[in-house]
């Protein structure tokens, strides 16, 4: 698995580019950096690859997993993940129904499939929480549950859109520890947007600056 | 985008062009026709200017057209005036929970059973001539027009009851997207009092974003006709009553004078509307030449209290009309000036069964009917906007106005016209059709902001895991937006159960509903029997506005932030 941008460039609807035409390629388990000021298309570029660009803006390049373009794709059929600084779990869903949601529908029989939803809650240091109102966990709990969430799916590359910004510093070292590690041991590749030097410093891929 | 986003789109505009705007094209086009002499069923062929003399020679046609200036814009302005001070003073100690609360019952109820409760509590033998009647030592009624009174006074009045809840309603919901409490501490710091903040600082923000609305009750109050027949002067009445009953007229030729009627209504209401744009284009100049003189001495404060205190009295009459329907459906003895009857009884309720249930029948078939198809085109609106990721044009926005800011009368004679040569008129499924077009409109503008504010990030996480567009609409949008939903189908409840006009008018006469009843009844007859319908004619709105509270509630009663926070 890897993440290849090809000459990636975004025009706003009066046809101006955001940014200078992009190519990165990012390979199983990296997980590369974009920094950058703010609005000059950070989240852009993360809607772009993940298929979620509003109408208006147009693409050109090319987004390739494993050396497939997906550029034309709809967002769901893209297996590109997404992890939020929020962690937007869906409010009328359990948590445990929340991680179900993300689990592919090729998995079948409703006894495997509690148990990979029990097993990935364990595994977020959630045991025993599958019945709660997601608005009842903590911050920390939130954001490990989203994590899962998106795993589950089975992703083939991850976009993080600042994905610690929201939490404090205690919190923020563990969380993030946690999905780096996540993301390595699945060898994943994934491309995260952030203002903190120190998310970059601990991602420890390449740091693109964007603008 | 995707092709799917494009179908839907395009059924959408297919569905609102052929089933909205070409009716009410075809129907101003007919009633054009005929206000002009032509109306080949009447075997006349010719453009002619004669409807309008006739028009103008049509005996109280000129008081006629005086009335209904007075009470339209007369209403709409001191509604307006009174909301503005109210929420200025109120603003500040009401959550938008509880003013909703307060707000509800003078929303949900129908216009006509608003009328007919205020005559029960205005009229010479009404419960304030009753508290009054040992102080002034009556025996019998005062001998006084305290309804129908030939100045429009109760009319007016009973407008400004609908009117002012429906304006605080806005004017909330305006003021949440403002920083309020921030810019009035500025201001005051400022050394301005807090009234000439409210009036320098706030209201020219809150403006833009009620201007819509106002002109909605604008044509409303120019236009109405129920409660106009219920409340107002019966001869000569307002101009849209008038017409209505040129058009119901035994005599054919009426037809030709009444469209030239109707067509005028339209362009007194396009008048008054470019009036108010124009004053607010004065007022504009105006209040930036004050606000630049930087006075600081007016104090608006008695004014904001008068205002307040208007409020007040006009609600708690309001609560007295809701609550006299009730009383007089249940009363049996009350002879003047009792307070409450002197026995009670189900009676009237029995006599009148065989009526109230065939059109308790009719008005909950048209309602479901309307509400579903309105819901329906509403959500397919606002899912294909999704889908295509896009936001929505001015002409669109505009579109779905149109049907409130048209009188009524100005186009459903026409529509009428079109439905009898397609053989439809006189069945329900013309009505659900007429009424439709007034009901989307409401379930439109209620669910779009609250579909809006859902976070798209919500859904890129749904997309991202796989789902597409339809498990995204069923499993993530439809549950989380379930309130507001509701709440727009008990709007669009609300509005159907008061449509009078289009229910009469396609409906031949022979779709007997709860409004059709009481408007009808209203005039002389009995007063339980009328409190009867009037009664269930408020129950059912105030049915559906519970039903889309407690339905949520229930469902996802263990999901906090469904419950709490979605409230507003």
């Amino acid at each position: 698995m890897s993440l290849d941008l090809h000459a990636l460039c975004i025009h706003s609807a009066t046809g101006t580019a955001l940014f200078a035409p992009l190519t990165l390629h990012i390979p199983a388990g990296a997980v590369v950096t974009v920094m950058g000021p703010s609005g000059v298309g950070k989240s852009t570029l993360l809607d772009a690859i993940g298929g979620h660009l509003a109408h208006g803006f147009r693409l050109s390049g090319q987004v390739l997993l494993s050396g497939h373009d997906v550029s034309r794709l709809p967002a769901e059929a893209r297996r590109i993940g997404l992890v939020f600084q929020e962690a937007l779990l869906f409010p009328h869903l359990s948590v445990g129904d929340n991680l179900a949601f993300g689990l592919p529908a090729a998995l079948r029989g409703r006894k495997l499939r509690r148990a990979a939803v029990e097993a990935a809650l364990d595994q977020a240091g959630l045991a025993g929480m599958h019945d709660r109102d997601p608005a009842t966990l903590s911050g920390g709990q939130r954001a490990r549950a989203a994590l899962m969430r998106t795993l589950l799916a089975e992703p083939a590359a991850l976009l993080l859109d600042e994905p610690f910004a929201n939490l404090d510093a205690g919190l923020k070292a563990e969380i993030r520890r946690f999905t780096l590690d996540h993301v390595k041991a699945r060898a994943i590749p994934a491309l995260m947007v952030t203002h903190d030097p120190d998310d970059a410093a601990a991602a420890g891929g390449a740091v693109v600056a964007l603008g | 985008m995707s092709r799917d986003g494009r179908l839907l789109r395009a059924c959408v505009l297919a569905v609102v062009g052929l089933g909205l705007i070409a009716p009410i094209a075809l129907g101003l086009w007919q009633t054009g026709r005929a206000a002009f002499g032509i109306l080949p069923a009447l075997g006349r062929t010719e453009w002619t200017l004669q409807p309008w003399h006739d028009l103008a020679a049509l005996p109280g046609f000129a008081t006629s057209l005086r009335l209904t200036l007075v009470t339209g814009i007369g209403s709409t302005l001191l509604s307006l005036l009174l909301a503005t001070g109210f929420c200025a003073t109120v603003h500040a100690q009401m959550t938008p929970a509880a003013s909703a609360r307060m707000l509800t019952p003078f929303l949900a109820i129908p216009h006509a059973a608003m009328a007919v409760g205020l005559a029960f509590v205005l009229a010479p033998s009404g419960w304030i001539a009753r508290v009054v009647a040992p102080l002034a030592g009556w025996d019998r009624p005062p001998d006084w027009a305290t309804v129908n009174d030939g100045w429009g006074l109760a009319l007016l009045a009973g407008l400004m009851v609908k009117e002012v809840p429906f304006l605080l309603l806005v004017m909330l919901s305006a003021l949440s997207q403002i920083a309020v409490a921030q810019q009035m501490a500025a201001g005051r710091a400022l050394g301005y009092g807090r009234g000439i903040v409210w009036i320098k600082i706030i209201m020219p923000q809150v403006w833009p974003l009620i201007r819509l609305p106002v002109w909605v009750v604008l044509a409303y109050a120019l236009s109405v006709v129920d409660m106009a027949m219920i409340l107002g002067p019966s001869n000569p009445p307002t101009l849209a009553v008038a017409v209505t009953r040129w058009f119901t007229d035994a005599d054919p030729a009426m037809l030709l004078p009444a469209s030239a009627g109707a067509i005028l209504q339209a362009v007194v209401v396009a008048l008054a509307v470019a009036l108010l744009w124009s004053g607010e284009g004065l007022a504009r100049r105006l209040g930036r030449w004050w606000l630049r003189r930087g006075g600081r001495g007016l104090s608006a404060e008695p004014g904001l209290w008068a205002a307040s205190a208007g409020v007040a009295v006009l609600l708690a009459a309001g609560a007295l009309a809701m609550l006299s329907l009730l009383v007089w459906s249940l009363a049996w003895r009350w002879s003047f000036p009792q307070l409450l009857p002197q026995s009670w009884s189900l009676e009237p309720w029995a006599t009148a069964q065989m009526g109230w249930l065939r059109a308790l029948g009719n008005t909950m078939l048209l309602a479901a009917a309307t509400g579903t198809l309105s819901l329906t085109l509403a959500i397919a609106w606002l899912e294909g906007e999704d889908r295509g990721h896009r936001s929505r044009t001015r002409w669109a926005e505009a579109l779905i106005y149109l049907p409130l800011l048209l009188p009524q009368i100005g186009f459903l004679y026409g529509l009428n016209v079109v439905f009898l040569r397609a053989g439809i008129s006189g069945g329900i499924g013309a009505v659900i059709w007429a009424q439709a077009l007034f009901v989307f409109p409401y379930v439109m503008i209620a669910l779009s902001d609250p579909w809006r504010a859902l976070d798209r990030r919500m859904l890129h996480a749904a997309a991202a895991l796989g789902a597409g567009p339809w498990r995204r609409l069923w499993a993530v949008k439809l549950p989380i937006l379930l309130r507001p939903i509701l709440t727009a189908a008990a709007i669009g409840v609300a509005v159907s159960v008061a449509q009078y006009l289009p229910t009469l008018f396609t409906g031949a006469g022979r779709i007997a509903t709860l409004t059709t009843e009481a408007v009808t009844l209203s005039s002389g007859s009995d007063r339980r029997i009328t409190g009867v319908y009037a009664t269930l004619q408020a129950a059912l709105p105030f049915a559906a506005y519970l039903a889309a509270f407690a339905v949520p509630a229930l469902l996802h009663r263990n999901r906090r932030s469904l419950t709490g926070a979605a409230a507003a």
